[in-house]
């Protein structure tokens, strides 16, 4: 009965997972997946032998509300920061229950065992004190550049090797190296997310939460000979979650023509920081909202490049204001989104379609790349390094081989920023400089209002 | 250890990679909120931990369980509140 139980959830979580590939059946997707978690729970409780009803309703009914609490309150562009915790408890939930079961069996677990519980904990551990260092750098509590010091990766060496003596030695010493693991693990987690910095948060973020899905799996094995059904279905839907990771992981490293390894241990953007500004001069043309006001006014086909700016300044809202005038003065409008703009895998998408911006005029870079030849205008607002030429011509550029979005292409490009300072990767931009770019400075939200105002008063 | 469960987790792998190689970059974000919250199925897990004896085992199982529940319970309805708005006109 319980086995059927979980056939019945996991059923459904792949069914789901499936509806989410379209945006018209995405909504329902997601139902049948919280559907068939809410069968697991059920059928867990109720047919569980010995179990304290009392307090796992207390314990539920907490979880639920502090879920619940953040899920509605959180703003759009808030979102990264809030997956990154999510993250983190479900790789810390793993881990409890790995850690739970060790002190069931002690030491005189089996190989298979020790081997999973290792893994769980490690990883469960890792998941939890790493997301919470990638919530603190999104949040702004800590610093978004990346934190390194000398010796870094030996550090995280020497932490591996440690652990995996104190694996080795858990018949011996039991609790002890167990508490090592456990210790070493968080510490771990610390140092592999604070070197990487800002920009490279798509990859850390897809990362965690594939990391989340493995150590459930893992807790998946460690459960396995005791409470071999939910043992499955831990292993069945934790490694659905783990491959989905690493797929987004892969996407957004491809987006940024990186590989994960140089992404975790390249620590990009730290040591050209100051450099910076004696690069390139680049002359640049600085016009006022009223001056771009009249080129908008000119153009046909208009496309709108938004970067992580536009969540900053909070600016979807006016950007769709701005769009739909222009659309209904006859002007086509289309919205050109890099993989990795913003902090999380599709994070400018959603910020969009709160702004009630059909998901249809959104396009993605293969399919908008061409469009930037025969367009009027392109708009760029707080995005940087996914415009940057020097990713196509420059190969001394950290960014060279990345790939951009070709806004260079089109006839007029705007660009808006608020102050000239470098993108993330601390290059200065040569579009700046071309002849066919023009600056427009401010805030992100304050600027795309003065514009609308000067459109209307044409 | 028997080898039903290593195969159990290898297909499970293939599966995930490919239903998720068809999702649009424009639902990433609900897809990982998403499938953030099928993690939180370590809650099944936690349940029964509960269960054991000895009280530090217990309270490990009871904060789990709050742990896997605010995974669960915010990650759908995060998710939720995203797939609601993305919208044709």
């Amino acid at each position: 009965m319980i086995d059927l139980s979980y056939l019945i959830s996991a059923i459904c979580f792949i069914y789901g997972l499936k509806m989410l590939s379209h945006p018209k059946t995405a909504r329902n997707g997601n139902i049948i997946a919280s559907l068939g978690m809410l069968i697991a729970i059920i059928a867990t409780v109720y047919l569980g032998t010995e179990l304290d009803i009392k307090m796992i309703a207390i314990a539920m009914i907490i979880g639920s509300i502090i879920g619940a609490f953040f899920a509605i309150k959180v703003e759009m562009t808030q979102m990264p920061q809030l997956v990154a915790i999510f993250n983190g408890f479900g790789g810390g939930a793993s881990a409890l229950v790995a850690t739970s079961e060790f002190l069931k069996y002690g030491h005189n677990s089996t190989m298979f065992l020790i081997i999973s519980i290792t893994l769980s904990v490690l990883i469960g551990t890792l998941t939890f004190t790493g997301s919470f260092i990638a919530f603190g750098k999104l949040q702004g509590l800590i610093s978004t550049k990346p934190i390194t010091f000398p010796g870094q990766q030996l550090l995280n060496g020497i932490l591996a090797i440690i652990m995996l003596i104190a694996a080795y030695m858990i018949p011996n010493y039991g609790m002890d190296s167990f508490y090592t693991i456990l210790i070493l693990s968080g510490l771990l987690g610390i140092l592999l997310v604070i070197p990487i910095g800002g920009a490279d948060m798509p990859v850390v973020i897809s990362l965690l939460n594939s990391y989340s899905g493995i150590a459930a799996a893992m807790t998946g094995f460690v459960l396995v000979n005791s409470e071999p059904s939910a043992g499955n279905a831990l292993i069945i839907c934790g490694s659905l979650v783990g491959a989905s990771g690493m797929i987004l992981t892969q996407i957004m490293c491809k987006g940024m023509n990186r590989s994960l390894v140089n992404v975790i241990f390249g620590a990009v953007g730290g040591e050209v920081e100051g450099s910076s500004g004696e690069g390139k001069e680049v002359n640049i043309k600085s016009y006022s909202t009223e001056e771009a006001a009249m080129i908008f006014d000119a153009a046909e086909k208009i496309i709108i490049v938004p970067g992580y700016g536009l969540a900053v300044a909070q600016a979807q809202h006016a950007v769709r204001e701005v769009a739909e005038f222009l659309e209904d003065k006859g002007k086509q409008v289309l919205y050109a989104i890099h993989p990795v703009a913003g902090r999380m895998p599709g994070h400018m998408n959603v910020l969009l379609a709160e702004a009630n911006i059909s998901y249809e005029q959104l396009k993605d870079l293969d399919e908008i790349n061409p469009e930037f030849e025969d367009c009027d205008v392109a708009v760029v607002l707080g995005a940087n390094d996914v415009v940057n030429p020097a990713a196509r011509s420059d190969q001394s550029s950290p960014i060279y081989g990345m790939p951009i979005l070709n806004v260079d292409k089109a006839r007029t490009v705007i660009i808006n920023k608020r102050t000239m300072n470098t993108g993330f990767a601390g290059v200065q931009n040569e579009l700046f400089g071309y002849d066919n770019s023009i600056m427009v400075f401010g805030d992100a939200k304050d600027m795309l209002i003065q514009l609308l105002s000067d459109l209307k008063e044409l | 250890m028997d080898i039903t469960t290593i195969t159990i987790f290898i297909l499970a792998v293939f599966v995930g990679f490919e239903i998720i190689t068809k999702v649009p970059p424009t639902l990433h974000t609900p897809l990982m909120s998403g499938s953030n919250a099928i993690s939180g199925i370590a809650i099944i897990g936690a349940i029964l931990a509960t269960n054991i004896d000895g009280d530090i085992g217990m309270w490990l199982g009871f904060i789990a369980v709050i742990f896997a529940m605010i995974n669960v319970v915010g990650g759908f309805m995060v998710t939720d509140r995203m797939l609601k708005m993305f919208k044709r006109k």
